[in-house]
């Protein structure tokens, strides 16, 4: 079967006080060096029958309907080798 | 003929029964609807009350949203009838695009429970016709994800259309429910569709109704009155 990954993260714009936590926390744990931190969500599909571009547009369609909330989120989709 | 306003319940939900109960309070039967029946059974209006239906999984309110129940409650919704989203409800409401925006974790990631000072800025929707407009109330505010948000353009529109219906009131001390308590956009604490028919909020008008529980406020009262004499003279 094939894996296609739908990656989510929030708009550019939009605040991201998860990220902001996480990127505090990082100094404190000795990671230093890392300016900003954004959290997202990856959704990994197991596509049953070929990926072919109908598939595609379909996982195109659930992640534009479902997956992400595109009124505050932004989704790339990848077809895993 | 008794009007009837019906109170969905998802898996999670947890607010129908006082929702249930303040219908009643106001003068109208409440009737339990459930989130697997398309049916509405004949009511005039509906409640989506607060809770975290799924979990929250995925987002809040992102799988209720696309339910049995909802359907119909969009269509009708559209049509004209009454829906009032309270908290998790007014996230349903955002994810089935009823009102524009979306609700986002609180700025400061901590859930939130306290009384909240609210002004009423839109007092001419099916559910805020009891309230004048810029009266001061106080209702229970608790959530973990009640930042709304909204492009620069959708904001501009809902002011100009006088469409914020509640906005968090800030002029005041945080000991006495006063400020932003989550950073939403605005102050803005709900929202009412052009129609105003549609209308959603984080704050719990339905946990502020009897004068023996609580704060002893019946601020939340209104809502339910509201909307049971606008369907009266309808």
């Amino acid at each position: 079967m094939a894996r296609v990954v739908v990656d989510v993260m929030l708009k550019p714009e939009i605040l991201d006080p998860q990220g902001q936590a996480v990127q505090r926390a990082l100094p404190r744990l000795g990671f230093e060096g890392i300016a900003d931190v954004r959290q997202g969500k990856r959704f990994e599909l197991e596509v049953e029958g070929p990926v072919d571009q109908a598939a595609l547009d379909r996982i195109h369609k659930m992640a534009e309907t479902f997956l992400a909330n595109t009124v505050i989120e932004d989704f790339t989709v990848k077809v895993e080798a | 003929m008794t009007t009837r306003i019906g109170v969905v319940t998802f898996p999670g939900t947890l607010d129908d029964r006082d929702s249930l109960r303040a219908v009643r309070l106001a003068g109208a039967e409440p009737v339990s609807l459930w989130h697997r029946d398309k049916d509405l059974h004949q009511v005039d209006a509906v409640v989506l009350a607060g809770g975290f239906s799924y979990g929250d999984y995925l987002r809040a309110g992102a799988i209720s949203r696309f339910s049995p129940v909802m359907e119909t409650i969009i269509e009708q919704a559209k049509a004209g009838m009454p829906v009032l989203g309270i908290c998790n409800g007014f996230q349903i409401l955002t994810e089935a695009h009823l009102l524009p925006g979306a609700m986002l974790r609180n700025n400061h990631l901590h859930f939130i429970c306290r009384e909240q000072k609210l002004r009423v800025e839109n007092a001419e929707t099916a559910w805020t016709g009891d309230y004048t407009a810029g009266q001061e109330i106080s209702v229970p505010l608790k959530n973990m994800d009640g930042r709304y948000v909204a492009d620069e353009h959708v904001l501009d529109e809902l002011e100009a259309e006088g469409r914020v219906a509640f906005r968090y009131a800030v002029d005041g001390e945080a000991a006495d429910g006063y400020g932003n308590p989550n950073g939403s956009l605005r102050d803005i604490a709900g929202i009412t569709n052009a129609a105003g028919n549609v209308v959603g909020l984080m704050p719990h008008p339905e946990h502020a109704v009897e004068p023996l529980i609580g704060t002893g406020r019946t601020d939340g009262l209104p809502f339910f009155t509201s909307v049971l004499k606008k369907l009266v003279s309808a």
